[in-house]
């Protein structure tokens, strides 16, 4: 995976670029196959996506940060354990919180909270950025690769909830007498829709690098134009 | 050990391998599927590194969730199931550390073949939600079930990251369109294959 560079000034245009290169050129899920699994696995529903969305932002901001914090006092040969231990013990206070306050939310994640740990997205941010340079940076970047994850989840679970079970957040949505496309809501059907919206990301992407350079709101619109 | 017990067992072992595969039902080890099933070499590799580190890190995640951090546990009283999270993973850590060093140790051509591999097992979502799915309230399990499961699990990994290998051989000589090409064929390919074992369901009565 590409290795960005450090963000030496920090003016308005270094905060912003992490952020965008995140959801476009450099998104995570379609451009470098990372964090696949739960992008699978929890887009059966929106509501499902959203929370898992805004747990990644938490646990991938905070553990890019605190490596960041911390990458001076890790030696090198157990760099990659101290890393699983920071996100873990972040992924243990989105648990607990959601045990506390959704508790029905955190039963229909089940184990796949904690399966954020894994997320070869986090690791791969924390690894290839966080450790070797300063803790904004560091932050926004993390910041940044999980926002571009969420926006891909959440048009894949648009697609699925809406046309394989004819809700949106559980409110009916699709006329009267819809049928809905089983397929979609099913294991395959995931796989169905992620591969559809990378091939019709990177073909319009593709145009678009051609004409100079993909701005940050077509991964998001091409998300549903896959409807 | 009487009929039914086995038949039991029986029923967790196919259930794990074809029905609720780790990695076309449940979607975990998806990086190291997409990552590794380029040869079947490798590929084959990955899938028995990925059984051995599953079975063995299944039996020492159970004694420690079982015997120390569930309430009223043999050693100590207190409830720490909320450490579950860190336990598992600097368990899954220091075993994939410990079997390094020794196959390092005692075998230098099994350290080549598979030495690359190990590191990326520690971050192989299979092993942790294998583990995971084990201490889920509604499974229940002994520790003989427990083990067949995580045998059937990788088994089940083996099979899928093999077969995918297979098939992305083949799938050098064929003329895909550019956009599709990468993640887009893997996954409509994966999903195909999915639904051939969807067919499966109904074989096992849970």
């Amino acid at each position: 995976m590409g290795i960005k560079n450090a963000c030496s000034g920090c003016g308005t245009k270094e905060w912003v670029q992490p952020v965008k290169d995140g959801i476009g050129s450099e998104n995570p899920v379609l451009r470098h196959a990372l964090g696949i699994c739960s992008a699978l696995a929890v887009t059966g529903f929106v509501s499902t996506t959203l929370v898992m969305g805004a747990s990644l932002l938490f646990v991938a901001s905070m553990s890019c940060l605190l490596v960041s914090l911390m990458r001076n006092l890790i030696p090198h040969q157990v760099r990659l354990i101290a890393q699983m231990l920071i996100v873990s013990t972040l992924v243990i206070i989105v648990h607990l919180y959601l045990q506390a306050y959704h508790f029905e939310m955190s039963r229909s994640l089940g184990p796949y909270v904690g399966l954020i740990i894994t997320n070869c997205l986090i690791l791969g941010r924390t690894e290839a950025f966080a450790i070797r340079n300063r803790p904004l940076a560091s932050l926004l970047d993390g910041f940044g690769s999980a926002l571009g994850y969420a926006v891909v989840l959440l048009g894949i679970a648009v697609i699925r909830e809406s046309l394989g079970r004819g809700t949106l957040l559980g409110y009916p949505v699709m006329p009267e007498g819809y049928m809905p496309v089983m397929l979609l809501a099913s294991a395959p059907g995931a796989f169905f829709a992620l591969g559809a919206v990378a091939w019709i990301v990177k073909a319009i992407s593709g145009n678009a690098e051609a004409a100079g350079g993909c701005c940050a709101s077509s991964v998001g619109s091409n998300g549903q134009g896959g409807v | 050990m009487d009929g039914s017990i086995i038949g039991g067992l029986a029923v967790v072992f196919l259930a794990a391998v074809i029905t609720n595969n780790i990695l076309l039902t449940r979607f975990l080890g998806m990086c190291s599927f997409i990552a590794i099933s380029r040869s079947m070499r490798n590929a084959w590799y990955m899938g028995l590194a990925v059984v051995f580190v599953t079975v063995c890190t299944a039996l020492i995640n159970y004694a420690i969730y079982f015997g120390v951090l569930v309430e009223g546990a043999p050693l100590l009283q207190t409830d720490l199931t909320y450490l579950t999270f860190i336990i598992f993973i600097a368990t899954i850590a220091a075993f994939v550390q410990l079997v390094e060093m020794v196959i390092e140790r005692f075998s230098s051509r099994l350290y080549n073949a598979l030495g690359i591999y190990l590191p990326l097992i520690t971050v192989n979502c299979a092993i942790l939600g294998v583990n995971l799915f084990m201490i889920e309230p509604d499974m229940d399990i002994s520790l003989i079930q427990s083990t067949i499961y995580a045998l059937g699990s990788g088994l089940g990994f083996l099979l899928a990251i093999c077969l995918m290998a297979g098939l992305r051989s083949k799938l050098e000589a064929a003329d895909v369109p550019a956009p599709l090409r990468g993640l887009g064929i893997t996954m409509i390919i994966t999903g195909l294959m999915a639904m051939a074992f969807m067919g499966f369901t109904g074989m096992v009565q849970q």
